[in-house]
């Protein structure tokens, strides 16, 4: 989930400049398939050179969305720009944009390089200029020795690159990428995530992918969204998905994350947070938006602290106590459930309303022995600056 | 795991393998011993016919073996066989005139087979897919009735007062007085052919459609191929098998076919199978018409042995 974030990729942030000019365009969006919604009335500006990523669960409207800019479905209602043209009847093989497939899609009649000729050889290009561009693209995706074989001659990876160096070799202003990591193994599928963003960066192309995949899109995105039911639900850029989900759904869709229902209280000037469960309430920053009632108070494994002693009390920290009720050891962290009880839980007639938080621990020291252990009372702690409420 | 013998590693193994390749070996006997006596047996007689004499006597040819008067006089019979058959075959242009004429309308009559079967296949591989079944069923539908009866049925369309010249003097393509005059020409001889191989062409390339991807379609399209090219570059060519296998059996069929020629055709119309029916049954000459059979093999051997090999090289392929 951590990202490197160079100095130049900091300021790159065009949707926040109000004279940037997008280069996609989707205006009022809505595609109906029958009687169901796949998109619905969906509004997004993506810009130049922008890596964007579309995240949803499957059947969110994520893949409909793509395809009627790839040209493959037609809205039912609304516009989609392309670089200031409506493009929403244009034919698929007229778009200034490249699809790489979930499938890979490739020819099987052709050999490697003859899949990637093929975008060039539509263009009429000379021959030299078709040869020279496919040279070009089996050196960028490091498959030169392979160019003669077939698709069915190559590993799952290989063929992924393949796909890759067609669908960039006509340079379309924008590349989509249905799932494209979709059928790699984890670890090559880590490696390609950041020959991606190299690619992207290397190519200075619009990169707009769609994925299931939270942690592919964190790794590789400038700004996600996330969607949900045909609709989006916030779009930002990573880290403010996770740290400042703006609703319940997107605080749960991206990583793990504990849930405190309560309810928001108007004192004085401060707003508070409040919940049966907490020791006491917690002061919550004052979003302009932010209005007294139901609310849940969200906050990241990672961001809680465990204790066996009692942390003191404060207007800045939450607290909450409870029992130890399972470890996981993970290697690198170990995850503490703590059960919000003061009593051990018991496995045969266990109160499943209580709710159990995890605390996200470091292992920084080998383990030999645990500090803290199944069934002992803890304190979970954090800073009240870490909690997000959400109300949605 | 290097350190240990191979042999204590695979020998387990290996007693399997020998035990199963014995298994293997008999099932596949079965069709062998099947084919030797269903069709290389009865080729065997219809081959030493050709090499014997037409008689007035029963069976009508010379000379009939009989191991009952002694090896000497087996031997001669076995001496008085000759290729004299095939001798006169090549010295009559209507054997050869046959030939050609059989193996032409064989060809054109898969060319507009594979014509008209490929949309029809196409349409099937992209009809969704609850419909397929249904499809499906259509084209095999016409099976459950009699072939000649079928064939015949199309005497009633294609004959001059028949239903296909009112159908046209209803629509008034044609005038009340007019006719259409298909029967008994190599027309009508195309149209029985086509109708009745449908299916052989229709089956193997509705395979290899529906097994296509579809996005590789999108795929060309996004590429900036044009729909109608997009189906000659991807669609046509991952067809291939399949009209490869559609062709040859319907044109392998169709070189020998008697029934459509003789019901449909014109006296003018030559093939080889009506050929043979007229030498077998007309003359009585039983020689000349296995010659005539054995010929008809020799010239179907060619494109058998290349569907078979093509079929053998896809299925290595397959694998």
């Amino acid at each position: 989930m951590a990202r490197t974030l160079g100095p130049v990729r900091r300021a790159f942030a065009p949707w926040d400049d109000p004279d940037a000019k997008p280069l996609i365009q989707f205006d009022g969006v809505t595609k109906r398939f029958g009687d169901f919604t796949a998109v619905d009335n969906v509004t997004l500006n993506i810009y130049e050179r922008e890596f964007f990523a579309l995240l949803g669960p499957s059947g969110c409207g994520k893949t409909t969305l793509m395809r009627m800019l790839a040209g493959f479905d037609v809205p039912t209602e609304g516009r989609i720009l392309l670089d200031g043209v409506d493009v929403s009847g244009m034919p698929p093989h007229r778009r200034p944009v490249n699809m790489m497939f979930q499938s890979y899609a490739l020819f099987p009649h052709m050999s490697v390089a003859d899949n990637i000729a093929f975008g060039l050889k539509q263009d009429n290009l000379p021959r030299g200029e078709i040869s020279a561009r496919v040279e070009e693209m089996l050196a960028l995706v490091k498959l030169e020795p392979f160019a003669r074989r077939k698709p069915d001659q190559l590993s799952g990876g290989q063929r992924q690159r393949v796909a890759l160096a067609r669908s960039v070799a006509k340079r379309p202003k924008v590349l989509l990428l249905d799932e494209p990591l979709g059928a790699l193994d984890k670890k090559l599928r880590e490696e390609t995530q950041f020959e991606l963003m190299d690619l992207q960066e290397k190519l200075g192309m619009t990169f707009l992918i769609v994925t299931h995949d939270q942690e592919e899109a964190m790794t590789v995105a400038d700004r996600i969204a996330v969607m949900n039911q045909g609709t989006f639900e916030q779009i930002a850029p990573p880290a403010t998905i996770y740290e400042e989900p703006i609703s319940r759904y997107v605080a749960g869709f991206i990583g793990d994350i504990n849930m405190l229902e309560g309810g928001v209280q108007r004192v004085g000037t401060d707003m508070h947070f409040a919940s049966d469960l907490l020791a006491d309430n917690v002061v919550v920053e004052s979003v302009p938006d932010l209005s007294p009632g139901p609310a849940a108070l969200a906050i990241r494994p990672e961001k809680l602290r465990i204790s066996l002693d009692e942390p003191p009390a404060g207007p800045a920290t939450g607290r909450v106590s409870g029992t130890v009720w399972d470890i996981a050891y993970m290697g690198d962290v170990s995850i503490f459930h703590v059960r919000l009880a003061d009593e051990p839980g018991n496995c045969e007639d266990m109160d499943h309303s209580v709710p159990i938080l995890r605390a996200t621990v470091a292992n920084t020291t080998r383990l030999v022995e645990r500090p803290i252990a199944w069934d002992d009372k803890v304190w979970l702690s954090w800073d009240a600056s870490a909690g997000v409420v959400l109300s949605r | 795991m290097t350190d240990l013998p191979a042999a204590s590693v695979s020998d387990p193994q290996s007693t399997a393998r020998a035990s199963s390749g014995l298994g293997r070996r008999l099932l596949i006997a079965v069709p062998y011993v099947w084919l030797l006596i269903f069709f290389l047996a009865p080729f065997a007689i219809v081959l030493r016919i050709s090499f014997s004499e037409v008689a007035i006597a029963i069976p009508p040819y010379l000379p009939v073996f009989d191991l009952s008067e002694g090896w000497t006089a087996f031997v001669e019979d076995v001496q008085r066989l000759s290729f004299e058959n095939y001798t006169w075959l090549a010295g009559d242009p209507l054997y050869l005139n046959s030939y050609i004429s059989s193996v032409t309308i064989a060809f054109v009559s898969t060319v507009l087979t594979l014509l008209v079967g490929f949309p029809l296949a196409y349409g099937m591989a992209r009809a969704p897919s609850s419909w397929r079944p249904i499809l499906m069923m259509l084209i095999i539908l016409p099976f459950w009735t009699s072939f000649l009866i079928r064939v015949y049925a199309w005497i009633g369309i294609l004959r001059p007062e028949g239903y296909l010249t009112i159908f046209a003097q209803t629509l008034g393509l044609i005038g009340d007085d007019d006719q259409i005059r298909l029967l008994g020409s190599n027309a009508a001889v195309y149209i029985g052919i086509v109708y009745s191989y449908l299916p052989f062409m229709v089956l193997p390339l509705y395979a290899s459609l529906e097994r296509m991807d579809g996005s590789l379609l999108e795929a060309a399209q996004d590429l900036g191929c044009p729909p109608l090219k997009t189906f000659w570059v991807v669609t046509v060519p991952l067809a291939i098998p399949g009209i490869i296998a559609g062709c040859f059996l319907v044109f392998i069929p169709a070189v020998g076919e008697f029934v459509i020629p003789d019901l449909l055709g014109g006296s003018d119309t030559l093939m080889i199978g009506r050929t043979l029916w007229a030498e077998f049954f007309s003359n009585r000459d039983w020689p000349v018409s296995s010659a005539v059979a054995v010929i008809l093999l020799l010239v179907l051997i060619v494109p058998i042995v290349a569907f078979q090999t093509f079929q053998q090289r896809q299925q290595e392929a397959m694998r």
